[in-house]
């Protein structure tokens, strides 16, 4: 094969995309249509929960138009991280979605199922045997991390994809995997250069991302060849500069020369970006770098509670001038009233935005105080019932708190909702965050094939 | 000597995540011509970054300039892992405020 081209749809699966740009990927015959389906970026609850972050019918919309037409051409879809984070119950949302698809369009195909939800003891295990790294600024991994863990990822490489393609797969869904790879298996499974593979990868797992004007719902296609590839829009309404995709390059990475992934890492230190056309950009000269044994990303979460928040305002200019003693004075008297009651263990914040709420974590950064101040009371306890408890006494405490020189006396806060108080669920956070050395990069991401036909299982 | 906005020079000022444990910013200029002269005077260094957002300056990882994208990038450790107790941001992508206020002489 001379080239190996590549559409991506979308930035994320259930983002959507335009059915022209589709189309016109379409036409120019891709070898692969791949597509990421997830992110750690919306956070750890997703991870915990075992809930999707992109919506059910959107994710629906898109595997609808995808799935058939890649298997009207003949060629292979790849999904990645599937359902948003890639674990056990996310791979099944997915599952259930595609069988759905399948059997209401009587569709034949081969379906593989790549998992990289990690057993505990599994991951003990290379834990004692010394094998498991912190990915900095992360901290040493403790064993009592792995006890409290509710839920381990790891992210796969592109060798199970590679196997899933071997075993004649044309819909393969994959658990968390490392983003560029669904873009890259493929070419590299045929002897294309790694470097180049995994960086048009790094770029089209955006899609439109990288293009002017930048979209997360249109689509993108990749050229890959022996010693370059080329991107191009499918919109007549984008375009893409060296550029826009050398920004790209930039975006969500800690250095732009080096992007570490699993078994090694891309070294952009000679790559060359050069405009082909309007639409189209040539890269050049990214290689790969393997690293002295082959590691892959542990993500895994802790549960640490329930959390019921408020949301209030305040406009008296008085109050709002004394907000930060307000805060600390409704702090302790919420502490004092139930310390003798076994409500010690909760968290309180007030995320006052107005007065540098949203870059609360960076508290010392100054910022001019507004006229109005939103004021969101979040309480975090061990049951749904003790963070309603403190949520609750917290926000009536500080709709009549008395505070010096106060003229409103009526109240202090503008609730906009009745019931106030609403129930976010349970809280995660991310507690595992490490590399795992592995001896071999396939046999820990298990690959089970099903065969579809007109639409139903054998 | 004179006083210059970074925000006049630049065409993208932006924060966002770099996984759960880094805030990554970047400023990426209008013109390679604003670009070298930022890189030449290198008013960002890691110390004027730690002062920026009153951080120490060890958890500044790097201030890295990215000549293709005429960009500078500074990754810093985030304060907290993203969405840990006290999150106030995510996805990290409204950190970038100081640095569009950002000035310096030259």
């Amino acid at each position: 094969m001379e080239e190996i081209r590549v559409l991506s749809p979308t930035a994320i699966l259930g983002y959507g995309f335009p059915m022209e740009s589709f189309q016109e990927g379409m036409k120019r015959k891709p070898h692969v249509i791949a597509v990421d389906a997830g992110s750690s970026d919306p956070g750890p609850y997703y991870l915990g929960a075992g809930i999707s972050f992109t919506d059910r019918n959107s994710v629906k919309r898109d595997l609808e138009i995808m799935i058939p037409a890649a298997i009207e051409a003949g060629i292979p879809v790849i999904i990645g991280t599937s359902g948003g984070s890639g674990g056990t119950p996310h791979v099944a949302i997915n599952r259930e979605i595609i069988r759905e698809i399948a059997e209401a369009k009587g569709l034949s195909f081969k379906y593989a199922e790549i998992s990289s939800e990690f057993d505990k003891e599994l991951v003990r295990k290379y834990f004692k045997d010394g094998k498991i790294t912190p990915l900095a600024p992360a901290e040493e991994l403790q064993e009592k991390d792995i006890d409290e863990s509710v839920r381990i990822v790891a992210q796969m490489g592109e060798e199970p994809f590679m196997e899933a393609l071997k075993g004649g797969a044309q819909v393969i869904l994959a658990g968390r995997a490392y983003d560029p790879t669904v873009f890259s298996a493929l070419a590299i499974s045929k002897g294309y250069p790694k470097g180049l593979a995994i960086h048009m990868g790094k770029i089209l797992e955006c899609a439109a991302i990288c293009a002017l004007p930048g979209s997360g719902s249109d689509c993108m296609f990749g050229y890959l060849r022996k010693d370059h590839f080329e991107l191009e829009t499918l919109s007549p309404d984008r375009i893409c500069t060296t550029l826009s995709i050398a920004a790209h390059t930039l975006y969500e990475k800690s250095n732009p020369y080096l992007l570490p992934g699993p078994g090694g890492r891309l070294n952009l230190h000679n790559t060359t970006f050069e405009q082909i056309a309007e639409n189209r950009v040539r890269v050049a000269g990214t290689v790969f770098e393997p690293t002295d044994g082959y590691f892959v990303k542990l993500e895994g979460v802790r549960k640490v509670g329930y959390r019921t928040i408020s949301c209030a305002a305040a406009t008296d200019p008085i109050f709002i001038s004394k907000i930060d003693e307000i805060v600390a004075a409704v702090k302790a008297r919420v502490n004092n009233n139930f310390k003798d009651y076994g409500f010690s263990d909760y968290f309180l914040d007030f995320k006052v935005y107005g007065k540098g709420g949203a870059m609360g974590l960076f508290p010392k950064v100054e910022f001019e105080t507004g006229s109005e101040l939103l004021i969101i009371i979040e309480a975090v306890g061990a049951t749904q019932q003790e963070a309603d408890t403190i949520c609750s006494f917290a926000r009536s405490t500080m709709l009549h708190f008395g505070y010096e020189g106060r003229v409103s006396t009526a109240g202090n806060l503008a609730l906009p909702f009745s019931p106030s108080d609403a129930h976010m669920g349970e809280v995660f956070e991310f507690n595992i965050y490490h590399l795992m050395e592995v001896e071999d990069p396939v046999s820990l991401f298990p690959i089970t094939y099903k065969e579809f036909k007109n639409g139903k299982v054998n | 000597m004179k006083t210059y906005k970074l925000i006049d020079m630049a065409s993208v000022i932006r924060s966002k995540n770099s996984g759960p444990y880094e805030l990554t910013f970047d400023v990426i200029f209008k013109t390679f011509e604003e670009y070298n002269f930022f890189k030449e005077h290198e008013p960002i260094t890691p110390e004027v970054f730690a002062e920026l957002y009153h951080i120490p300056v060890e958890d500044v990882i790097h201030v890295i300039y990215f000549d293709p994208a005429k960009a500078v990038k500074a990754t810093i450790k985030r304060p907290i892992p993203s969405g840990t107790l006290g999150e106030t941001d995510v996805y990290g992508a409204q950190q970038h405020a100081p640095l569009v206020r950002f000035t310096f002489d030259a």
